[in-house]
C-alpha cells in the first residue's frame, strides 16, 4: 500500500511533466503535420533560461519570462523558418526541426558549457509538504503539479471556450475551409507553434531543476515525448493527457514491481533453469527494461490501433 | 585544376610534417588523457581533468623526469568505449607513451585489449595504459596486461573495505549498482565479502540501473524503504550517485548509505546538511586527511589547488601516479614506453602523506593506503560549501588492503 501510494504521487508528477511536453507537440504535429524535432529542445532552452534569468531576477520571474521567451524562439523558428521550408514538403520539415535540434544542442553547450548547471529548487518551496508513510513529499512536486494541472485547464478552456480556440479546432482539421472563410490560417499556424513551444519551456522551468539540468536533457526527454503522442493520437487533449499519465505511472511503477517473464510463466505450470533457452531473456526482472515499455506499447499501438489512443485519423 | 589540387595537398602535407616537427622540437612527455568531457559523465571527466592539470604542474614545478616536462593532452570519450579507441589511435600517431583513463571499466577493457594488440605490432611505437580509476577487479586479474597499470584499489579491495565500515547493528542492506561491468563487479564482490565477514547481514534487495540514464530515483528509494533495509551499498558514481543519494535525502529514508564515490564533484551538495552521519565513502583522499595526520606539505599542496579552482581537491590521490611515473621515467632513463613499463612494476614509494605504496609486479596493481570517510559537521575543511566535510572514520593501511590476484602476466622479451 505505502510503495502503491508513494509511487502513485511519484508517477503523476512525471506523467504531468510529460503532458506539458507533449501537448504543445501533439497540437502542432496535428495542426501542420510537422513532426518536430526540435520541440524537446525548447524544453531545455526553458530550462537554461529559467536557470540564468533566476540568477538575476528570482525563480518566480523566470517562471513567466522564460516561456515567454520561448514562445518568441517559437515565434521566429515558424515564422522565418518552418513556413518556407513547408513548401517542400514533409521531409524538408523533418529535416530541417531535426537539425535544429542538433544546433541547438551545440549552441547551449557553447553557451552554457557541458556540464550541468546548478539550477536549483527555490529554497520557498525547498521543503517537505507532507510524510506519507515516513515518506517526505517534496513542496516542489506538489507545485509541479499545480503547474501542470493550471495549463491542462486554461488549454482545454482556451480551446473549447474562445474564439481563437474554436479557429484553432476548425484549422486542426479543415484547413482550407477555414482560411477560406477568412480566417489567417498561417497566423494561427505561427500562434499554436509558439505556444507549443511555449509550453515546452514551461516544462523545462520547472522540470530543470527537479530533474538536471544539462545540455543532453533535450535528447533524453525528446524520444518519450513521442511516444505519448503517437500513443495519444494526434489532434487529441484528451489522449495526450491518458498517454502521458500512463507513461509517467508505467516508468514509475516499472521500478518498483520486481518481476519477469518468468514469473509470468511460472503462473502457467512452465518453471524457467538456466537451462531453459532464452533464459537470460526471461529472468530479466521489470525495473532493467522499465525504460524499454514506453516504445514497446507504442509498437504495439502502430501495429493494433494506427490512430493512437483517442486519435481521430491515422498517424 | 588537378594540378593546383596536387599543390595543395603538397603544401598540406608538408605544413602537417612542419607542425609535427616543431611539437618534437619542444620535447614534452606527452599523457593522453581520454574520460567524459561531455554527456552525463561530464562532471566528473572535468574535474579530474582540472585536478590532473594542477598535479602535472607541481610535477614539472619538481623536476619532471630527465628534465622534460610532463604535458596532458585531453579527449573527449563521451563515456563511450569507440571514442576512446579514437584517442587512443591519435595518441598512438602522435607517439604518445601514455594514455590515461579513469571513469568507466568497460571502456578500460576495451583500451586494454587495443593496446595489447597495438603494442604486439609495432614495437617501436607503444603505449602503456595508466588507469586513474576504472576499477572492476577483472582487469587486473582475468584480462591483466604488462601494459596496463592500476593507480586506484580495485573493487574487491574497495569492497572489502566497505564491508568492514558497516556497523553491528546493521543487518538489512539494499544493493544499487549501475548495469555495467564495473557496477556487476561491485554487485558481486561486495556480496563475497559480506557472506564471508558478515554472515549476520542479509542482502533484501540487489539491482541494477541503466548508466546515466535515471533522473528521478524517487521509485528506488520507495522501493528500499519498502524492503526495510538499514543501509544502501552503492558502488555508483556521478549523477546515478548524487541523484540517488538526493533523492534519499529528500523523502527523508532512514538509512545509512555505503558508498565509493560520494565525496566526488557534486557528492556532497546532493548529501547536504540533512546526511550529517549518514553518508560514508571508501575514499583514497579527502582534504581533511593532511591536517588529521599533521602532514603540512601535504596540506600546503591541497591549500594550492583550492586556491585556483573553487572545488574540492578529492583526487589529490592522482599525484601518486605521476609520481610513479617520474620515478619510473628516470629509472628507466629513456622515454620508451617498453623501459619505463618494466622501470614501474615493483616500484615501491612513499606517497606525498607519507605512507607505503608499491605497484605489484604480479598484476600492476597498486597497493597504497585507502581511508573511509564520513560526512559530519565540525571538519577542518567543509566540502562543496555545504558546511559539512569529510572526516577519516578509518585508515586502511596498503599492508591491510593486499588481497590475491590470478593474473597470468605476458611480458614482452626485449
Amino acid at each position: 500500500m505505502e510503495v502503491f501510494v508513494v509511487s502513485l504521487l511519484n508517477g503523476l508528477v512525471y506523467g504531468m511533466l510529460l503532458f506539458m511536453l507533449a501537448s504543445g507537440l501533439t497540437l502542432i504535429l496535428s495542426m501542420m503535420g510537422v513532426l518536430n524535432f526540435a520541440h524537446a529542445s525548447a524544453y531545455m532552452l526553458g530550462a537554461y533560461f529559467a536557470y540564468t534569468i533566476s540568477l538575476y531576477l528570482g525563480f518566480w520571474v523566470a517562471l513567466f519570462l522564460a516561456p515567454i521567451l520561448c514562445g518568441f524562439v517559437g515565434a521566429a523558428i515558424e515564422m522565418w523558418g518552418l513556413r518556407r521550408v513547408h513548401k517542400n514538403g514533409h521531409i524538408a520539415e523533418l529535416l530541417f526541426t531535426f537539425g535544429l535540434a542538433l544546433i541547438i544542442e551545440k549552441g547551449v553547450q557553447m553557451s552554457w558549457g557541458l556540464l550541468p548547471v546548478p539550477y536549483r529548487v527555490p529554497a520557498l518551496l525547498d521543503f517537505p509538504l507532507f510524510s506519507i508513510y515516513g515518506t517526505h513529499f517534496p513542496a516542489y512536486r506538489a507545485f509541479m503539479l499545480l503547474i501542470s494541472g493550471l495549463m491542462f485547464g486554461a488549454i482545454w478552456l482556451g480551446l473549447t471556450r474562445t474564439r481563437i480556440g474554436l479557429v484553432i479546432q476548425a484549422a486542426l482539421t479543415h484547413p482550407e475551409m477555414a482560411g477560406a472563410l477568412g480566417h489567417n490560417v498561417p497566423r494561427i499556424f505561427t500562434l499554436v507553434f509558439a505556444s507549443g513551444t511555449a509550453l515546452a519551456g514551461l516544462a523545462g522551468v520547472i522540470g530543470g531543476n527537479y530533474q538536471v539540468t544539462e545540455p543532453s536533457m533535450a535528447f533524453t526527454m525528446g524520444p518519450i515525448v513521442f511516444v505519448v503522442v503517437v500513443f495519444g493520437g494526434l489532434g487529441s487533449l484528451a489522449g495526450c493527457f491518458i498517454a502521458s499519465l500512463l507513461m509517467g505511472l508505467l516508468q514509475t511503477f516499472a521500478v518498483v514491481l520486481d518481476y519477469s517473464l518468468a514469473d509470468l510463466l511460472r503462473v502457467f505450470g512452465v518453471v524457467v533453469t538456466s537451462k531453459t533457452p532464452f533464459a537470460e531473456v526471461l529472468t530479466v526482472s521489470l525495473p532493467r527494461v522499465g525504460a524499454l515499455l514506453p516504445f514497446i506499447l507504442m509498437v504495439l499501438i502502430l501495429v493494433f490501433r494506427p490512430r493512437g489512443l483517442m486519435g481521430t485519423r491515422e498517424a | 585544376m588537378q594540378r593546383m589540387i596536387r599543390l595543395f595537398a603538397v603544401l598540406l602535407v608538408s605544413i602537417v610534417t612542419l607542425l609535427g616537427a616543431s611539437a618534437q622540437a619542444q620535447q614534452t612527455i606527452k599523457v593522453a588523457y581520454t574520460d567524459p568531457l561531455s554527456g552525463p559523465f561530464a562532471q566528473v571527466g572535468d574535474a579530474n581533468l582540472k585536478q590532473m592539470q594542477y598535479i602535472i604542474d607541481y610535477i614539472n614545478d619538481h623536476g619532471g623526469a630527465l628534465g622534460k616536462k610532463f604535458e596532458l593532452v585531453p579527449f573527449d570519450n563521451k563515456s563511450n568505449p569507440s571514442d576512446a579507441l579514437i584517442a587512443l589511435k591519435s595518441a598512438t600517431d602522435q607517439n604518445m607513451p601514455f594514455i590515461m583513463q579513469c571513469s568507466g571499466s568497460n571502456i578500460a577493457a576495451a583500451l586494454i585489449e587495443a593496446i595489447n594488440k597495438h603494442n604486439d605490432r609495432n614495437p617501436d611505437n607503444r603505449i602503456i595504459y595508466l588507469n586513474c580509476g576504472a576499477v572492476a577487479t577483472e582487469l587486473t586479474n582475468e584480462q591483466c596486461s604488462f601494459w596496463h597499470f592500476r593507480f586506484d584499489l580495485h573493487v574487491a579491495m574497495k569492497a572489502e573495505v566497505m564491508v568492514r565500515a558497516i556497523p553491528q547493528d546493521v543487518k538489512k542492506v539494499y544493493l544499487i549498482n549501475q548495469d555495467y561491468l564495473f557496477g556487476q563487479s561491485v554487485q558481486r564482490d561486495v556480496k563475497t565479502f559480506l557472506a564471508k565477514n558478515r554472515p549476520d547481514v542479509t542482502v533484501v534487495g540487489d539491482e541494477l540501473i541503466p548508466l546515466g540514464k535515471i533522473k528521478d530515483f524517487s521509485p528506488y528509494i520507495t522501493k528500499i524503504k519498502a524492503s526495510g533495509a538499514q543501509a544502501l551499498l552503492t558502488g555508483n558514481w556521478g549523477p546515478d550517485m548524487n541523484l540517488l543519494i538526493k533523492a534519499g535525502i529528500d523523502a527523508g529514508a532512514d538509512l545509512r548509505y555505503y558508498t565509493f564515490y560520494a565525496h566526488l564533484a557534486g557528492g556532497p551538495t546532493a548529501i547536504g546538511p540533512a546526511g550529517e552521519n549518514k553518508v560514508f565513502a571508501v575514499m583514497s583522499y579527502s582534504e581533511n586527511v593532511a591536517p588529521e595526520i599533521g602532514n603540512k606539505e601535504a596540506e600546503a599542496f591541497t591549500l594550492g589547488f583550492r586556491a585556483k579552482h573553487n572545488f574540492d581537491f578529492s583526487a589529490a590521490g592522482f599525484r601518486t601516479i605521476f609520481e610513479y611515473l617520474q620515478a619510473g621515467v628516470n629509472k628507466a632513463g629513456a622515454v620508451d614506453a617498453t623501459k619505463i613499463a618494466f622501470a614501474m612494476e615493483g616500484l615501491s614509494l612513499k606517497d606525498y602523506l607519507g605512507f607505503d605504496t608499491t605497484m605489484r609486479k604480479d598484476d600492476h596493481q597498486i597497493i597504497s593506503e585507502y581511508f573511509v570517510g564520513v560526512f559530519k559537521k565540525g571538519v577542518k575543511y567543509e566540502a562543496e560549501g555545504t558546511g559539512l566535510g569529510w572526516q577519516t572514520a578509518a585508515t586502511i593501511l596498503a599492508k591491510d588492503v593486499d588481497q590475491p590476484n590470478t593474473c597470468k602476466m605476458k611480458r614482452p622479451r626485449i
